[in-house]
């Protein structure tokens, strides 16, 4: 069950709150120990809230679609009073003072906050696995990653320990997961939904979105979620928020675009396949499929690396064992403090980058590295803004390749970061894009169709998205069977 | 061009990073580095000359409003996450001689 048909058989009072609230949890207590989505899990609380929402509801003060719908986020969105770790050890009992903005959102539209979800340490990597509260797998296939960093919000959703959830989008991080957890996920245009309260990895690409069963949700999602937020100084006042009028069956006459890079060497033949294949039923319904070159495809990870580190090296400055978390045990005085809590907090990937960020913002290298960087992510910008010019949506497939098995990942980062080649340039352009599982390959492990739009379009995508969801009746977008679910 | 990461750089960046690394974790710090830098070169292929750097994909203006307290006293709130505090403030080792 969807979460707009789980809050629509709340409504019609076929289900209460707490019912659903307890299903969710039935199915965590069966499959939390194989897949480990969870870094926190607030039963108590979530158990009250259920109450207090039932009785909104009962009086009419609720009506919303989301309503009573049970929701897990990311690890590294504040909540108020609840464990915020960001699956790091230097924030291992930090408990915030504030809820972050999209969170106070759904709260407000009668979501229930059922927990917190494992994720890549500070949002650095693609597998789940440099959580320093142990991996996450794939509901799909156990001995597989679920991908990352969203990998806990992603796997949750697939294994159905939750309606749906939040995940956060610095270089692919909610659509690469989707892809591999076969679960729909969008990444908003940048400044859709607030940061207020994201703790910030790189804070010009960091960006809110859904994750979801299906693409209506998506939608339903997105429309509670978004929205110009004073306390977040780039947060962006867009024209329309009604997302959910863009679910229509009709694709005639859109314009997709395929990217020939977005098709070539490295891409795995079962993925190009199904991709492929889909876009062949958008073109069979209207669509007017093209391909084109969108060139400069080869830099957008190298660009991407120097800006995230830089801004990711001097985001967590603040980690510093004076204001929360971690501080360690034996120190002499204040700068050997600094420098002991923050090497015994943070693990090896998030080093990496705050060294390599720091170097590239040193002076010296400035100019040659962090500058040349935002240069190319001008021009990147300018390749995908003659794209649209000519295209409704380009499409192509989230990831090169399906979700690897655990384990294999982590010995060679380069490789690993490789792996975002299709979602990272989005983020640089600021441009919305969503995965939609289009089919599994023979391991039968899920595959992802990025769906990408120009800026402030989502409801192209959620367009086509929606159609192809129509024309295929969701048959890939199964849950996992696993658990009570299977 | 092979970059090649000196044992001065990496004492530096560490300074600046505020991390203190095992001579193993400086090693592998610098072949990562190396590795990394190299791929980074690859952006030297590409003529940006007269290309403004973006920062922002969209025009960011300061943003100005009143300065008016609208979310109370948050001190307690605040300072129950601290590793150490003292006198309703944080506590840090002695910085002054």
């Amino acid at each position: 069950m969807t979460a707009v048909e789980l809050g629509q058989k709340i409504k019609a009072k076929e289900v209460s709150v707490m019912e659903a609230v307890e299903a969710a949890y039935a199915q965590i207590e069966a499959v939390e120990q194989d897949v480990n989505s969870f870094v926190t899990i607030d039963k108590e609380s979530a158990k009250k809230r259920a109450e207090e929402v039932q009785r909104l509801i009962d009086d009419g003060a609720l009506t919303g679609p989301l309503a009573g719908v049970p929701v897990a986020i990311k690890d590294n969105m504040c909540i108020k009073d609840m464990l915020t770790t960001c699956s790091s050890r230097i924030l291992e009992h930090f408990k915030p003072a504030f809820s972050s903005e999209a969170v106070l959102a759904l709260e407000k539209a009668g979501a229930v906050v059922i927990g917190k979800t494992n994720m890549d340490e500070f949002a650095m990597g693609s597998t789940t696995e440099t959580s320093y509260y142990g991996a996450t797998k794939n509901p799909h296939a156990l001995g597989h990653v679920p991908g990352g960093s969203s990998g806990g919000s992603c796997a949750a959703v697939a294994a159905g320990e939750c309606s749906f959830a939040l995940g956060s989008d610095t270089g692919g991080s909610i659509r690469q997961p989707s892809s591999f957890c076969g679960v729909v996920g969008l990444k908003p245009t940048y400044g859709t939904v607030s940061r207020y309260g994201l703790i910030a990895y790189g804070s010009s690409l960091d960006q809110i979105g859904p994750v979801a069963k299906d693409v209506t949700d998506c939608a339903a999602i997105l429309e509670v979620i978004a929205g110009h937020d004073k306390k977040d100084s780039t947060s962006v006042k867009r024209e329309d928020y009604d997302f959910t009028s863009a679910l229509v069956d009709d694709v005639k006459d859109l314009k997709i675009g395929l990217p020939k890079d977005y098709f070539g060497e490295g891409l795995e033949p079962e993925v190009k396949e199904a991709v492929l294949n889909a876009v062949k039923v958008l073109e069979e319904r209207g669509a007017i499929v093209e391909e084109f070159d969108l060139g400069l495809v080869q830099y957008a990870i190298p660009a991407y690396y120097v800006i995230a580190s830089a801004e990711a090296s001097s985001n967590l400055e603040r980690f510093d064992g004076v204001k929360y978390g971690h501080r360690s045990a034996d120190y002499e005085g204040l700068h050997n403090m600094y420098k002991k809590t923050r090497s015994e907090g943070f693990g090896a990937e998030v080093k990496r980058r705050i060294m390599l960020g720091s170097f590239v913002l040193s002076s010296g290298y400035y100019d040659a590295y962090y500058l040349k960087a935002l240069r190319t992510k001008a021009l990147i910008k300018a390749e995908f803004d003659k794209a649209f010019a000519k295209y409704d949506v380009i499409i192509g497939p989230a990831a090169p390749t399906t979700a690897p098995e655990l384990g294999k990942s982590l010995g060679d980062p380069m490789k690993m970061y490789l792996g975002d080649i299709y979602t990272i340039s989005l983020n640089l352009a600021g441009l919305p894009g969503m995965s939609v599982p289009v089919g599994k390959d023979s391991k039968g492990l899920p595959i992802g169709m990025q769906i990408i739009g120009d800026c402030f379009q989502e409801k192209k995508i959620i367009r086509a998205g929606y159609t192809y969801e129509c024309a295929t009746e969701k048959q890939y977008e199964q849950l996992a069977a696993i658990g009570k679910e299977a | 061009m092979a970059n090649v990461i000196s044992d001065e750089t990496i004492e530096y960046v560490g300074i600046l990073a505020k991390l203190e690394l095992s001579e193993q974790e400086k090693e592998d710090a610098k072949k990562d580095m190396e590795k990394m830098l190299d791929y980074i070169d690859t952006l030297n292929e590409l003529d940006t000359s007269g290309i403004e750097p973006m920062s922002h994909v969209f025009p960011v203006n300061n943003v100005f409003r009143e300065d008016e307290v609208t979310n109370g006293d948050g001190r307690a709130n605040t300072l129950k996450n601290a590793p150490l505090q003292k006198n309703n403030s944080f506590e840090v080792p002695k910085t002054i001689g």
